[in-house]
């Protein structure tokens, strides 16, 4: 097939339906939230169309910062999480029989009909001291007494890698099935130990992809607010759920919209900032 | 105590099947009634072969012959069901890859796409934490046995599939292996790379001196490289012998039919105990009295004269094919077809539908059993 540009206007008419669902479905909701982020609030929940800087000013305390440090900390960590157990296990998957392979994937699908809502109160009950995984371990010996093991910052972490695994490992999966399994033969026959061969020659031969899922874990993780509020304590809380909270509790529109807005500002920054990194460090290479 | 047991099996072990080259058995490679199960399949059944140090060893065979997975348990990648492989009198079976001493180059080359030439080549020093000096001198003398000075900071995707080749090959050398395994090495080059890849990879090999073992299909790679050639077929070796005398004393039938080109040829013995063969006795062969044989008469010793002469098979020339340097004359003889090679010269002038006259040389025919 020959690759040539465009000539002629009716050339780009393919590009037409997906620049209308895109205009549709983001620019223009997108560009809404710009504008309502610089809207006037008005008491009683409204808010008149204006141009103050006032909602992005309400930023500049310890509090906010804190808020997104903490999510931004939370995010890191779940993608870094996800992605040390989703590799290996990928790995290790794609050298599993056929059979094997489509029992697993049927299971990790699975998790993804679970809704967070569900996710959040079935580790909660896992976690709680009458009913949870703490029993197991007295009833094995390994512990005094039952305790609660949430609210608190593992809990949340736990069950946001939950929900994301399976993400990650669907992901992973085509690159590693791709993945020439000769590569790590020949570095076992080179002398390396398979564990070796595992850290020497895959993941660095896989080093793109493993960057583009954590990019991916990471945004997935910013967006969660319920596992925070489930299994949290107010100090474990997003910044999307302070933006839920304003939005739809305190009607504050303006305000998580600025909100908004400015998470997905840093995000973006961060992403950029993670792929040109990856590009210097290729380049280097 | 698994020292004493396995020090305890040792005496008693059947003794080794010594090579031709009289090697010594505590030196080199022993496969020991290697066999490997898959499921109900058995890939390598009962196999018995020992590679001398310092010889080249060609494992050759139909795909599914059972020869790659021989390699691959040699290398440590697959475990043999039963048996036992020895290395310089070391009993190697349950070594893991890494900790034998081996080079091995597969078949797709599995070059690190990561890694530029050099840092491929280096990769064995590195991951023993070699010094940077050490492998900076290591991988310019691979370099410079490869004929590829300089390349050592190009990224192996930039590089043709003979150059591929040789760095695999450099790698695979950089520990100093005692044992140098290939894969199907030189499948994916063209016809002309491959013939002389063949030579300098023999050359190379007599130069270093190391014990190598090559898995291929193509027979002129086996025949070019060789000092053992091991036909193998369902999972058993059916001869190993040098290239030549596979060649000339084939064991059976199908190592005749695999090696080369041969006409086979059914022999019957008539009341006297001469051979017959086509309805002609062929004087100065003689025909084991039990059972029915095949004669295998390798094209180039199948000659052509006139029809009716003393000796001679009467047949039809159905097709001639004049390669220029090579005619292959095709002949039927009462039903047997038949090829005669002979150059332009040795050869009277034939033509299609006409008879000639087939005799057939005693002292290069070989009689095999059915």
């Amino acid at each position: 097939m020959r690759r040539e540009a465009p000539q002629k206007l009716t050339d780009y008419a393919p590009l037409a339906f997906p620049a209308i669902m895109l205009t549709v479905f983001f620019v223009i909701p997108f560009g809404t939230m710009i504008a309502v982020s610089f809207f006037q609030r008005q008491q009683g929940g409204f808010y008149t169309p204006a141009f103050v800087l006032s909602n992005y000013e309400r930023f500049a305390s310890l509090f906010f910062a804190n808020v997104l440090g903490f999510s931004l900390t939370l995010a890191v960590l779940v993608a870094i999480c996800c992605v040390a157990i989703g590799v290996p296990f990928t790995y290790l998957l794609t050298r599993m029989s056929r059979r094997a392979q489509i029992v697993w994937m049927v299971a990790l699908l699975s998790v993804l009909s679970l809704s967070e809502v569900i996710i959040g109160f079935a580790w909660s009950t896992l976690f709680s001291r009458t009913a949870g995984i703490t029993n197991l371990l007295v009833a094995l010996g390994l512990m005094q007494k039952a305790v609660a093991l949430s609210p608190g910052f593992p809990a949340v972490l736990t069950a946001m890698v939950y929900q994301a695994l399976p993400y990650t490992i669907l992901v992973l999966y085509p690159a590693l099935v791709r993945l020439d399994p000769t590569l790590t033969e020949a570095a076992r026959t080179l002398g390396a130990s398979p564990l070796r061969a595992f850290f020497t020659v895959v993941v660095p031969a896989l080093r793109a992809t493993i960057l583009a899922t954590l990019i991916m874990v990471f945004i997935f993780a910013l967006g969660s607010y319920l596992l925070p509020q489930i299994l949290g304590r107010p100090q474990h809380w997003t910044l999307s759920v302070l933006i839920t909270d304003q939005a739809i509790y305190q009607s504050n529109m303006p305000f998580a919209a600025a909100m908004a807005v400015f998470l997905v500002l840093v995000t973006l920054a961060l992403v950029t900032l993670t792929l040109f990194a990856g590009r210097k460090r290729e380049a280097a290479a | 105590m698994p020292e004493s047991g396995r020090a305890g099996s040792l005496p008693s072990r059947i003794p080794l099947r010594r090579g031709k080259t009289n090697g010594d058995t505590m030196s080199g490679l022993t496969l020991n009634s290697v066999r490997k199960d898959f499921g109900s399949f058995t890939a390598v059944n009962d196999v018995q072969l020992n590679v001398p140090h310092g010889t080249f060893v060609c494992m050759l065979g139909p795909s599914g012959c059972g020869k790659t997975t021989l390699l691959r348990m040699i290398a440590g990648l697959d475990l043999p069901t039963s048996g036992e492989i020895r290395l310089d009198g070391e009993d190697i079976t349950a070594v893991p890859t890494h900790k034998r001493n081996l080079g091995m180059v597969f078949q797709s080359l599995a070059l690190f796409p990561h890694l530029t030439v050099g840092e491929n080549i280096a990769y064995p020093l590195r991951i023993r934490g070699a010094p940077r000096e050490e492998q900076k001198r290591r991988v310019e003398e691979l370099l410079a046995m490869i004929h590829l000075p300089g390349y050592a900071d190009r990224p192996v995707a930039k590089l043709s599939g003979g150059q591929r080749q040789r760095v695999a090959i450099a790698r695979a050398l950089t520990r100093s292996p005692k044992l140098f395994l290939l894969d199907e090495p030189l499948s994916a080059l063209d016809a002309k790379l491959r013939e002389a890849m063949q030579v300098e990879l023999r050359q190379l090999q007599q130069q270093l001196g190391i014990t190598t073992i090559v898995v291929t299909h193509d027979q002129r790679e086996a025949m070019t490289m060789a000092d053992t050639v091991v036909v193998m077929n369902q999972g058993e070796i059916r001869q190993a012998a040098s290239p030549i005398e596979i060649y000339r004393r084939p064991a059976d039938t199908f190592v005749a039919d695999f090696i080369g080109s041969t006409n086979l040829i059914d022999m019957d013995t008539d009341s006297t105990g001469r051979a017959i063969v086509l309805g002609q006795a062929i004087a100065g062969l003689s025909a084991p009295r039990s059972g029915k044989t095949i004669l295998s008469v390798r094209p180039e010793d199948v000659h052509l004269t006139a029809p009716g002469s003393e000796g001679a098979i009467t047949g039809t020339v159905t097709f001639v094919r004049d390669l220029g340097g090579t005619i292959e004359t095709f002949i039927d003889c009462s039903g047997k077809p038949l090829i005669a090679v002979s150059t332009p010269r040795a050869r009277p002038e034939v033509s299609v539908g006409q008879p000639v006259g087939v005799v057939l040389d005693p002292g290069v025919c070989v009689v095999l059993d059915r």
